[in-house]
């Protein structure tokens, strides 16, 4: 049993005023992430992200399609007990206390009066808030409320965790904490679904990512199969500063720096441009393939989409 | 009633209490004893008439005030805000949220009204030295402005559910106005004849008659309230503001939250 099933969802919404058109917000989305997985939802802003977790979460409805959670209805409050949820650029009741805020929520998720008390002792002292424990939110700083906000999301001790931009506009100090308690849930077991657009994030903490564009789902997979499919370069320093005039047409680039040459080549053109280096009789420094990044393949999704939709307009026009 | 619109509830009421809306207490007060001074010297014999008039008037103003600017803030602010956002995720149904915000709000004027009562019974005992059996009556007109209150919010929180807060306000503004004049708009209806009388009939059930309310001034003159007006007045409020409230939980079930 998957730990989260999506099934076709689907959103569009109404814009305009006077006369309505439909917006679509999410193209049908299928979806699976399985148990104790931590799963990077990624996109660029305005891609789908956080309308795909406020589908999830119930507070959008869908325009078709459905969804399961822990093999329950995205309604089912037994469902709900057993999830928790960050919202993007978080905002709590700032009358309250750090305390009183999640005890609050810890009220309404249902834990039990006698845990309770310590139940948010124990999360402020997690998410380093004890000192700031009988402080109103509305003294915290960013980083405190994200903090907090994280706190309040696992304060129930859930089993899947949706984290909607948890690094968002946090400084480094502050991503490397939050980075560093999503690791401690996957250490747990939790399954963590999380959006982001600060790829570096997904390729620290995810055992799968999804890419989404313009609503559109552009491809899922580990991290190592996506950027497999992405062709893979290698870098060549050799000693001197000439350049064979063979290299310069296997579309390579050239950084001379001193007395050593540096060109960054596609993967299948080594064996070809190692025989030239011989040939020449050029002594080479060393070889290094260079490895595909998540972002290479995250942009190289986005562009498609991008280009997509450039063509399907200029067809619509022609 | 669910632990969870009883944690709501009290949070709605934590809110209010933070965000200094028992000061208008302090207001009221000043009014009171200013009010209970000043007749004392220039008014003969009415002193009685003008404290208890002026004071339960100002209850239910400032009560009816609250509860339209607090209630169209209650769930628009949240949506705006986006705090509903980490309720609705947890097992909150949204019908137990929009109640719990609703006895919050209805708890935070009850504690209003009552300590703004004994600020009346405080001036009507400095101005009259002792207290009579009719002002007892007095007791009743603040129950009924209670009932107004609860109206009022459930009216609030309907508007809030749907429409802007500056819409929602307007809205709950002029349906106050125009309850207090059902009265007059019943009898419109019962001098007109065919289908404006059908409208005028069915807006004056469809409105909130506020005025059935307001004893106000039979108070003031110490006349009874027959306990027959208590029992229909309570059970009107009641269904009217239940009705209101499912209304209000009907179209907030289908909102979604962008």
């Amino acid at each position: 049993m998957p730990a989260i099933e999506i099934l076709g969802l689907e959103k569009t919404y109404s814009v305009g005023f006077w006369r309505k058109r439909p917006k679509r917000a999410l193209l049908p989305l299928h979806l699976k992430v399985e148990k104790g997985e931590v799963f990077g939802f990624l996109g660029p802003n305005g891609a789908g992200k956080s309308t795909t977790l406020k589908l999830l979460m119930g507070l959008v409805f869908p325009t078709s399609g459905s969804a399961k959670i822990l093999d329950m209805d995205l309604d089912d409050p037994r469902m709900k007990a057993r999830i928790g949820f960050l919202p993007e650029q978080p905002y709590f009741y700032d009358y309250l206390t750090g305390q009183e805020l999640l005890n609050y929520y810890a009220q309404l998720s249902g834990v039990p009066g006698k845990e309770r008390s310590h139940r948010v002792a124990t999360m402020l002292e997690r998410v380093g808030l004890k000192d700031a424990a009988n402080v109103q939110l509305r003294k915290f700083s960013k980083g405190m409320l994200q903090r907090v906000g994280i706190a309040q999301a696992i304060l129930h001790n859930p089993e899947v965790v949706f984290l909607d931009e948890p690094m968002s506009g946090l400084d480094p100090m502050g991503r490397r904490e939050v980075r560093e308690l999503m690791e401690q849930l996957k250490h747990e077991g939790k399954t963590v679904f999380f959006s982001t657009h600060i790829l570096s994030d997904a390729e620290a903490l995810c055992d799968r990512v999804a890419v989404i564009n313009k609503g559109e789902l552009r491809g899922v997979g580990a991290i190592s199969e996506l950027t497999s499919t992405v062709q893979g370069k290698i870098e060549i320093v050799w000693r001197g500063t000439a350049i064979p005039a063979a290299l310069k047409n296997m579309n390579a680039e050239f950084f001379v720096s001193g007395d050593s040459v540096r060109a960054i080549l596609p993967e299948q053109q080594q064996e070809a441009a190692l025989e030239t280096l011989q040939r020449e009789r050029l002594h080479l420094i060393s070889l290094t393939p260079l490895r595909t990044s998540l972002e290479e393949y995250y942009l190289q999704k986005v562009q498609q989409a991008s280009a997509n939709a450039t063509q399907t307009a200029a067809g619509g026009r022609a | 009633m669910s632990a969870r619109i009883a944690y709501i509830a009290s949070n709605t009421f934590r809110e209010a209490v933070r965000d200094r809306v028992l000061y208008n207490l302090i207001a009221f007060a000043l009014l009171m004893s200013g009010a209970a001074i000043l007749v004392g010297q220039v008014s003969f014999g009415i002193e009685r008439l003008v404290v208890v008039n002026l004071g339960l008037s100002a209850v239910s103003l400032f009560g009816i005030v609250i509860a339209i600017f607090i209630g169209i803030g209650l769930v628009s602010k949240e949506i705006e805000k986006r705090t509903l956002y980490t309720v609705l995720s947890r097992p909150v149904q949204r019908w137990e949220f929009i109640v719990g915000k609703f006895f919050g709000l209805a708890g935070t004027l009850a504690v209003n009204t009552f300590l703004m009562a004994i600020g009346v019974f405080a001036a009507l005992l400095y101005v009259s030295r002792q207290f009579h059996g009719t002002d007892g009556w007095i007791a009743v007109a603040l129950y009924f402005s209670i009932l107004q209150f609860l109206m009022m919010t459930a009216l609030a929180l309907f508007f809030s559910s749907f429409a802007s807060p500056l819409m929602a306000a307007v809205f709950a503004f002029a349906l106050f106005v125009i309850g207090n004049f059902s009265e007059d708009l019943r009898g419109f209806a019962a001098m007109t004849h065919g289908l404006q009388r059908w409208l005028a009939t069915g807006a004056a059930y469809l409105l909130p008659n506020f005025s059935a309310l307001n004893i106000i001034t039979s108070v003031a003159h110490e006349q009874p309230v027959s306990s027959s007006l208590i029992f229909y007045n309570t059970i009107y409020a009641l269904v009217y503001t239940a009705m209101v409230m499912a209304a209000g939980v009907l179209i907030f079930q289908r909102r979604n939250l962008k």
